[in-house]
């Protein structure tokens, strides 16, 4: 009887079955890398903000320091957000008639708040605390990067968990001496490892992975 | 063989005037007198190419119904992901209802088809032929309604492959020590074993199927699923030592399932699952349920298709036994249970007894002994056993009294723990009966469609029957 | 609400008719209120309106205490909304995208604000009575706690579950919103117009036809603006009415602290009465036996490694935590004789079962047996043999012993116990008497008959109601209701829009007390300011405001008026340092009420009315929602009575063989006819209840309370009348159909497995080792945890406790415990982290009844923890059992092998995402858990990470005592402990070392953080052979 199959099935199926797998590797590899790319993570992607804040200039044009405007980051959970007041208290003075500063001044006039778009944001079930970090000598650029040089501000980290464990299972390798915390232009030295150890003793850091430091 | 006008061999023409009448051998031999190569080949190959006309109208009613039946699973699943496992009857004390129950049930049923398969084969059982495509189909479709379960009962199913070990940017792997992990390795591999044997199994008959099928569309379907048989010597070489090597596999796999899903029980603290006869009892028992459900499928299948010299009372008598005895096993774990938890002096595990026999829950534990234990008696009479009808209902009462088995292990034994205090009761509700409804509906609609759609009987086997008669005669 | 436009048209027609309407709406009363409101307040106002019973039904409701029946429409709109929520939470942990979060600033920040951190300011809550000084916990100026004041006698750092629970009613969503006049938007402005009027037209016939009705209050404040205006008005009367009254002007005071032996006449003083949490705490305190260093202690003290780290901070809190464990090697005795179960009764070593018609029977006799008067009466049971032993009991400890009234008895049994406590000496050592510090005492019911005459007799022209509600509550014989429809005009300053303000053309909501200046006075006369944490919600008014609109004066602010009468009273050098001193202390220093020896009781009353066949009744105050103030409170409707383990009920107690006399059971319906009134309610079979007696709670049958009370439970002031406030006779039951309760537990025997350890005194003080007999503790194939730095575990006192169950509402208000509706508790899935299991032993017509705080009990050894698949539910560093909210996939295999069953599970999405209201009661520290994950008592880890945080900051370790977890900080009694094991001076540590402590199944071998110490009996040997 006529054959169902014309004799080029034989490779097809032989090829069919390498081309299978390599596609599933293929989708598999894509999914991925869409998971953990800028898209989804939000790293180095800046927010649209009411007001276009540059860092850079504050920080390293002006030689503000962090806590002029984050208040609370040595002490509360919260590092703290500046109230218009704190950006009126410049800006009463200097460019206070900038377009672009408009919302400040109405903000300022209305009593209505600015609203900002959330830069660091973690899923409500973790509890970050910014005291005990600055405390036990992390660094601001450690996490943040370097907000000083960014003239509109994005994260350039993913803030995964993963991400923190790095970290909390070897603080070693990230802590620097506290008077260094606020110094953006830190570099950690060659013996980064050597050191850290001596401040992981000197400041009594615990290698915090209990689920309950950061879940509750 | 008669010499048959050439109209009639028409290959088109499938009457089956041709074919020796249906006669059952009786419980001595697993084929009815008659047959060769040709006419087993189209008996079998019938069932499927059946014209719409002649199949028998149970079939069209049958999978009406259990399809109804899948749909009304449908329903309940997307309530149950609406509004979550709150509309079952669950609580604390009683986290584990229906879906567990269900779980184990099936997995249970889904123990017959390797069992008859691999360990058959590996004894040289001839009577394991004619039905272990058909169990093995069985298998394949209750080990999937068992599978749903353990996604469908958790609090977040769409979280349900967190059980499954993969990197993630959350750097934690499954809890090892946990036997839910040990199941889900248990479950899939089971699963895909079972499916490569029967596969396996299948592709001489599906090469059959191809040549016999009349529609291109239905040669071209069949001709890919064979992976291009051709019957030469060296595939049948290949084959043989393909399929003994999986059953060597498949044999483990029997025991090992549900010692796992035992384990799900034995691990913990409670009195009434903290128990080491579990493993056993609970292979004997799935055992027991999968040839009860084998037969409940078998006997109205062979009659309805008129297959009674296929499958024999040989097979059906064989089946009896294998029950007899896994029952027998299963009572013995049952004495087992009741003799220590009084023997361990344990006033929990007393209590614990009692409760299950006396409690609220106490008349559906009476109901399981008078299932499992009690009824299933009646096959040392070999009247009984060859009795077709009598046979089925014991298997069907089988059935009943095993998922009788799991609900009260689950239940009576969570409902009362330790405090008195944190007492309480498990009443399901219409959801819960919906899901467990809905499973045996897809089960059976799967069933139906197998039968239609593939050999539900091993032609090659078959032949290799005829064969050995015609040749080593006897 | 359509009867609201009826008040409108014909104010004769009561509303009662539209309750009694089919659930149908009245949609052409709604569309009329549609056309008549304008611009946005139009929603507030249909909000202000859901209370009553047909808008409900109209609104879609979204409150989860209603768990949706499937076939609900409207709840079908909820279900993508559910699975939304729920899928968003699946999407933080899968690979969606999170979602664009908005962060504000404030304008101009508040110096003294540190954003992230809670701010405490004192205050106190006013109750019947008395007051609780609290501190108010503020979140970003959002208060979402209270806890007790340690400085204030009332509280001393704990306080009950109604003023934990009183956080929840500044959030309810049911809270009146605007001021309304015939139930249509108005405002204060309005108002002050409309009543300035009529003030005018009264002042000039010097207030004749102004009537004034609020419930009896100690607010010096209030009272000289009351005086005030009386004094400007002679003829305008201020009447004073509460359904749960005291005797007016009569203030003892207790002294437990010296008592060695008390006799409660049916006094329910742990749980009842403005000072009960003060009570607790020194009879507690009296009863917490210690014994000095054991053989067990020792042999801790062995297995302790010498190189295992001792605290630095060690040595230094020594003192305070010996002091704190303080105890002694005896403990006081009760008896307690009392008709209806009590939380008192249940503490009592010996307690006499008698009808609570017969206490002044029992009062007399026992005086008779002391010499104290009163004449031998004949009683039924076995009281009247226990007698004489009680009283040579008594005579023993003259000078020591004490003998209290209950609150609900009449004059005469108060004089007795008097004449009682004067004859052995007691009077100035274990009780005193306060004087009267309440404005102008009078008598509730007596003022309450003449404002309803007057009425009637068309005497009154204006009334205005501050606070009460006697629509609903007043005694049903006195026909209020039909008589407060002949005045003109009426006005009511309520909380919520509820059953009395239907019957006002003006309604103004009420400001909570959080929410406004105010000042109060405890139970022993000690004052307390009350300042608000936040603006009121609503444009809420206090009472205060009111006065000075009826006294005419222009300033209207509470702050001012409260701040300008101080201002006049205090001799202080810097009257601004002692403001804010006053504030911040929560108490105003030396303003205890002078104490006396004489009592000060009214002449005795009409005694009790002669039997009249037929059951006697008896009228309580609910033991969860008082006298259904709280109604509208999802905390305490879900929170189960310490008597029988019910909720979101009320239900009519009996005992059992007068059940059995009668063909009852549990759960039957049956209607009461009592003096030709008639109500239904269902059966509750209580042991321990007097034979032919019946037990009714008031505060139940609300029909304006809110979406959470409105018809839930049985309305019982509907058959109290005012001769008979608190006992009647001649009540009939017919049994006319079943029931269904929602019960929290549903065994009340131990069986052979004690969970509760109870030993008699004599025993323990002989053989203290009895209870210490243990099992082999290392028996553990796991190596043992080491523990370098903290060691968390909790101990609690049996001995101590008394079932209040504070904690219990405590755990729910500081960890976001969702409320879930009768429907799901009688499911068996109420979601309180701590319960309080109540047990009995002994006969069933009369057991002991023993209370068990069970919170999680973080084992050593926890079976949870190795059946949870994914590994969400771990042992921490310092031994707390972690569980992992955004872990947990909800195989609910963690809570089947809990021995405990301490877990619980979110069946559905329990926690309310939709009412917005609600936000503000959360605390911000712990998670609201959602849909289909585990939870359970965390040891208030939020709590521990915070003091973790502050002592390393500091460099130094956590001093024992500065953790307090929420059930701890509560107890009235101080029976839980929680702190550091390793530390050996630790409060815990100490405990845990004492004979009596015992762990929960210990057999089990799961080695739990959180043990038990035993309770003990002081039997009298005279009465029973301990």
């Amino acid at each position: 009887m006529a054959q169902i199959f014309p004799r080029s099935a034989n490779s097809v199926a032989k090829v069919s079955i390498v081309a299978g797998v390599i596609l599933a590797g293929t989708i598999v590899g894509a999914a991925y890398t869409i998971d953990r790319g800028h898209f989804i993570t939000n790293v180095s992607i800046a927010p649209d903000q009411p007001v276009p804040f540059s860092h850079k200039h504050h920080v390293t044009d002006d030689g503000i320091d962090c806590r002029y405007c984050h208040t609370s980051v040595e002490s509360s959970s919260f590092a703290g957000l500046p109230p218009t007041e704190t950006c009126m208290s410049c800006h009463s003075q200097i460019w206070n008639n900038a377009a672009m500063l408009e919302p400040v001044r109405a903000s300022y006039r209305t009593g209505e708040s600015l609203s900002w778009t959330r830069v660091h944001d973690l899923p409500d079930f973790v509890y970050f605390n910014h005291s005990i970090h600055v405390n036990k000598g992390v660094g601001c650029a450690t996490c943040h990067g370097r907000v000083d040089l960014m003239p509109l501000t994005y994260k350039v980290n993913t803030l995964y968990m993963n991400w923190c464990l790095e970290c909390h299972r070897q603080p070693e390798k990230y802590v620097r001496p506290r008077d260094q915390v606020f110094n953006m232009s830190y570099e950690p030295p060659p013996n980064q490892l050597e050191l850290g150890r001596e401040l992981v003793a000197k400041y009594k850091i615990q290698k915090l992975t209990d689920c309950v430091t950061c879940h509750r | 063989m008669e010499h048959v006008r050439h109209d009639e061999l028409d290959r088109h023409d499938t009457t089956i005037a041709t074919l020796p009448p249906t006669v059952d051998p009786g419980p001595d031999d697993v084929l009815g007198p008659g047959h060769n190569y040709d006419t087993v080949t189209r008996k079998i190959s019938d069932v499927v190419f059946l014209p719409i006309k002649r199949t028998p109208r149970q079939f069209f009613i049958g999978l009406t119904v259990s399809f109804l039946m899948a749909n009304l699973l449908l329903l309940a699943v997307g309530w149950l992901f609406v509004k979550g496992v709150g509309i079952w009857g669950i609580n604390i004390p009683v986290g584990w209802g229906f879906a567990i129950v269900n779980f184990v049930w099936w997995i249970g049923i889904g123990h017959a088809g390797t069992l008859i398969s691999a360990i058959l084969l590996l004894l040289k059982q001839d009577w394991r032929t004619s039905i272990n495509r058909f169990s093995e189909a069985m298998t394949l479709f209750a080990v999937a309604q068992a599978g749903m379960f353990p996604i469908l009962h958790l609090g977040r199913p769409w979280l349900g492959y967190w059980l499954i070990p993969y990197p993630n940017s959350m750097w934690l792997w499954p809890q090892p020590r946990s036997p839910l992990i040990w199941d889900v390795f248990a479950v899939t591999t089971y699963a895909t074993v079972s499916f490569l044997f029967w596969y396996t199994g299948l592709i001489p008959d599906l090469a059959t199927m191809r040549d016999r099928a009349a529609r291109p569309f239905l040669q071209k379907l069949y001709g890919l699923l064979a992976l291009g048989w051709r019957g030469s010597t060296r595939h049948w070489q290949r084959y043989q030592m393909a399929y003994l090597l999986l059953a060597g596999l498949a044999t483990p796999l029997v025991v090992s399932v549900h010692t796992v899903v035992s384990f799900d029980f034995a691990i913990s603290i409670l009195p009434g699952w903290h128990t080491t006869i579990f493993p056993p009892y609970f292979v004997a028992g799935a055992i027991y349920s999968g040839f009860a459900m084998v037969l409940t499928l078998a006997i109205p299948f062979r009659k309805w298709y008129g297959l009674e010299d296929l499958i024999t009372m040989r097979h059906v008598e064989a089946c009896a036994k294998v029950m007899l005895g896994t029952g027998l096993i299963v009572a013995y774990g049952y004495s087992m249970e009741a003799f220590m938890s009084w023997y361990s002096a344990d006033k929990y595990e007393r209590f614990m007894y009692m409760n299950r026999m006396m409690g609220p829950y106490g008349p559906s534990y009476v109901l399981l002994i008078l299932c499992n234990i009690l009824i299933p008696q009646v096959l040392w009479i070999r009247r009984v056993r060859l009795n077709v009808l009598a046979v089925w209902i014991v298997a069907l009462i089988v059935n009943v009294g095993m998922w009788l088995e799991r609900f009260v292990i689950v239940i009576t034994s969570l409902h009362r723990d330790f405090l008195p205090s944190s007492w309480g009761m498990y009443y399901p509700t219409i959801w819960d009966i919906a899901t467990f409804t809905g499973t045996i509906g897809l089960f059976l609609a799967l069933m139906f469609l197998f039968i239609r759609g593939l050999p539900a009987i091993s032609i090659f086997e078959v032949r290799e029957e005829v064969h050995h008669r015609a040749h080593h005669g006897d | 609400m359509s009867s609201l436009i009826n008040i409108q048209t014909k104010p004769e027609e009561t509303p009662a008719a539209s309750t009694e309407r089919s659930p149908s709406v009245d949609v052409t009363g709604l569309r009329e209120k549609l056309e008549s409101a304008k611009g946005p307040e139009f929603w507030r106002s249909l909000e202000q309106l859901a209370g009553t019973a047909d808008i409900q039904k109209f609104l879609d409701d979204e409150f989860p205490e209603r768990t949706p029946d499937w076939k609900d429409p409207a709840k079908r709109r909820d279900f993508l909304k559910v699975m939304g929520a729920s899928l968003a939470l699946a999407g933080l942990s899968a690979c969606t995208k999170q979602p664009a979060e908005a962060i504000v600033p404030y304008v101009r920040q508040p110096e003294d604000l540190v954003p992230g951190k809670p701010l405490f300011y004192a205050t106190a809550r006013p109750c019947s009575g008395g007051a609780i000084g609290v501190l108010a916990e503020s979140h970003m100026g959002r208060p979402t706690k209270v806890e007790g004041n340690p400085s204030h006698p009332a509280s001393m750092g704990a306080t009950d579950t109604f003023t934990q629970a009183s956080i929840l009613d500044l959030w309810d969503p049911d809270r009146a919103q605007t001021v309304t006049r015939n139930g249509q938007i108005s405002s204060w402005i309005n108002f002050i117009a409309v009543f300035g009027g009529a003030r005018d037209d009264h002042a000039t016939r010097q207030g004749t036809g102004l009537r004034i009705l609020s419930a009896p209050f100690s607010s010096p404040t209030l009272a000289s603006q009351a005086a005030a205006f009386l004094a400007a008005m002679p003829q305008a009367k201020w009447h004073q009415w509460e359904p749960v009254t005291r005797i007016p002007g009569y203030h003892p005071v207790y002294n437990f602290a010296a008592a060695d032996v008390i006799v409660s006449l049916d006094s329910d003083f742990l749980a009842c009465g403005p000072a009960s949490v003060r009570y607790s705490r020194d009879f507690a305190a009296k009863r917490r036996v210690m014994t000095a260093e054991t053989p067990t202690q020792q042999k801790q003290a062995l297995q302790r490694g010498p190189n295992e780290d001792r605290p630095e901070g060690a040595a230094a809190n020594q003192t305070n935590a010996r002091e704190s464990v303080a105890g002694q090697a005896t403990m006081s005795r009760l008896y307690v004789a009392e008709g209806t179960p009590s939380v008192t009764g249940a503490k009592a070593d010996h307690r006499i079962r008698i009808k609570t018609s017969e206490v002044p029977a029992f009062a007399a006799t026992l005086a008779n047996a002391l010499g104290a008067g009163g004449s031998a009466g004949t009683l039924s049971g076995n009281a009247a043999q226990r007698i004489p032993a009680i009283a040579r009991d008594l005579q023993a400890h003259r000078g020591s012993s004490l003998i209290i009234a209950g609150d609900f008895q009449p004059p005469a049994v108060h004089a007795l116990a008097h004449a009682m406590n004067q004859a052995m000496g007691n009077v100035g050592k274990t009780v005193s008497y306060a004087a009267p510090m309440d404005f102008n005492p009078t008598d509730g019911i007596q003022s309450l008959r003449e404002l309803v005459a007057d009425m009637n007799a068309g005497k009154v022209q204006t009334l205005l109601i501050l606070g009460s509600n006697p629509v609903y509550d007043a005694p049903a014989d006195l026909g209020f209701t039909d008589a407060i429809k002949k005045v003109k005009l009426r006005a009511r300053l309520g909380h919520a829009f509820d059953e009395t303000s239907a019957y006002c053309q003006w309604h103004i909501p009420e400001a909570h007390y959080l929410e406004s200046w105010s000042d109060t006075r405890a139970f022993d006369g000690t004052t307390t300011i009350l300042q608000p944490l936040i603006e009121p919600l609503y444009g809420s008014i206090s009472a205060h405001q009111i006065l000075s609109v009826l006294l005419n004066q222009s300033d209207t602010n509470p702050h001012d008026i409260v701040k300008q009468y101080w201002t006049g009273r205090v001799r202080a050098a810097n009257f601004n340092a002692w403001w804010q001193r006053a504030l911040h202390d929560g108490i105003v220093p030396d303003t205890a009420a002078p104490l006396s020896t004489s009592p000060g009781l009214p002449a005795a009353g009409a005694s009790p009315q002669a039997s009249q066949g037929g059951l006697e009744i008896v009228f309580r105050p609910d033991p969860a929602i008082w006298d259904g103030c709280f109604s509208n409170n999802g905390w305490l409707q879900e929170l189960s009575k310490p008597q029988n383990k019910m909720t979101w009920d009320n239900a009519v107690w009996i005992s059992p063989a007068t059940a059995k006399a009668q063909g009852l059971d549990t759960a039957d319906i049956v209607e009461i006819n009592y003096q030709g009134r008639k109500v239904q309610g269902p059966i509750w079979i209580m042991p321990g209840h007097a034979e032919d007696s019946i037990t009714v709670h008031l505060g139940y049958g609300r029909t304006r309370a809110g979406r959470v009370g409105n018809g839930v439970g049985f309305n019982a002031y509907a058959l109290r009348t005012s001769d008979a406030p608190w006992v009647g006779s001649g009540a009939r039951l017919r049994k006319t159909g079943r029931y269904w309760f929602a019960t929290t537990q549903h065994m009340q025997e131990m069986d052979d497995r004690e969970p509760v350890k109870v030993m008699s005194l004599a025993d323990y003080s002989k053989d203290p080792e009895v209870e210490a007999e243990r099992l082999p503790r290392e028996l553990t194939m796991y190596p043992p945890f080491s523990y370098a730095g903290y060691k968390w575990g909790m101990a609690i006192d049996l001995n101590a406790c008394t079932g209040c169950q504070a904690c219990t509402v405590a755990c729910q208000a500081e960890n976001n415990i969702p409320v879930v509706g009768k429907d799901q508790v009688s499911r068996g899935r109420h979601m309180n982290w701590l319960r309080v299991d109540r047990y009995h032993r002994g006969k069933a017509e009369d057991p002991e009844t023993y209370y068990q705080p069970v919170p999680c009990m973080h084992c050593e050894d926890a079976p949870c923890e190795v059946v949870c698949p994914v590994a969400a539910t771990v042992h921490s560093g310092d031994g707390l059992n972690q569980m992992v909210y955004n872990r947990c996939v909800g195989t609910r295999y963690c809570s089947n092998n809990c021995p405990y069953k301490v877990r619980r599970f979110n069946f559905y999405l329990y926690s309310d995402w939709y009412t917005k209201s609600l936000y503000g009661v959360r605390n911000p520290d712990v998670t609201v858990r959602s849909r289909g994950v585990m939870e359970k008592c965390t040891f208030c880890v939020q709590r521990i990470n915070a003091a973790k945080i502050e002592s390393e900051k500091e460099d130094r370790r956590i001093q024992d005592g500065e953790i307090l977890t929420a059930c701890q900080q509560v107890c009235p009694a101080a029976a839980i402990v929680f702190g550091d094991i390793n530390d050996p001076n630790s409060k815990v540590a100490k405990l845990k070392a004492q004979p009596r402590n015992y762990s929960l199944l210990e057999e089990l071998n799961t080695r739990p953080r959180t043990t038990y110490q035993a309770r003990l009996r002081n039997i009298n040997p005279e009465i029973e052979k301990g």
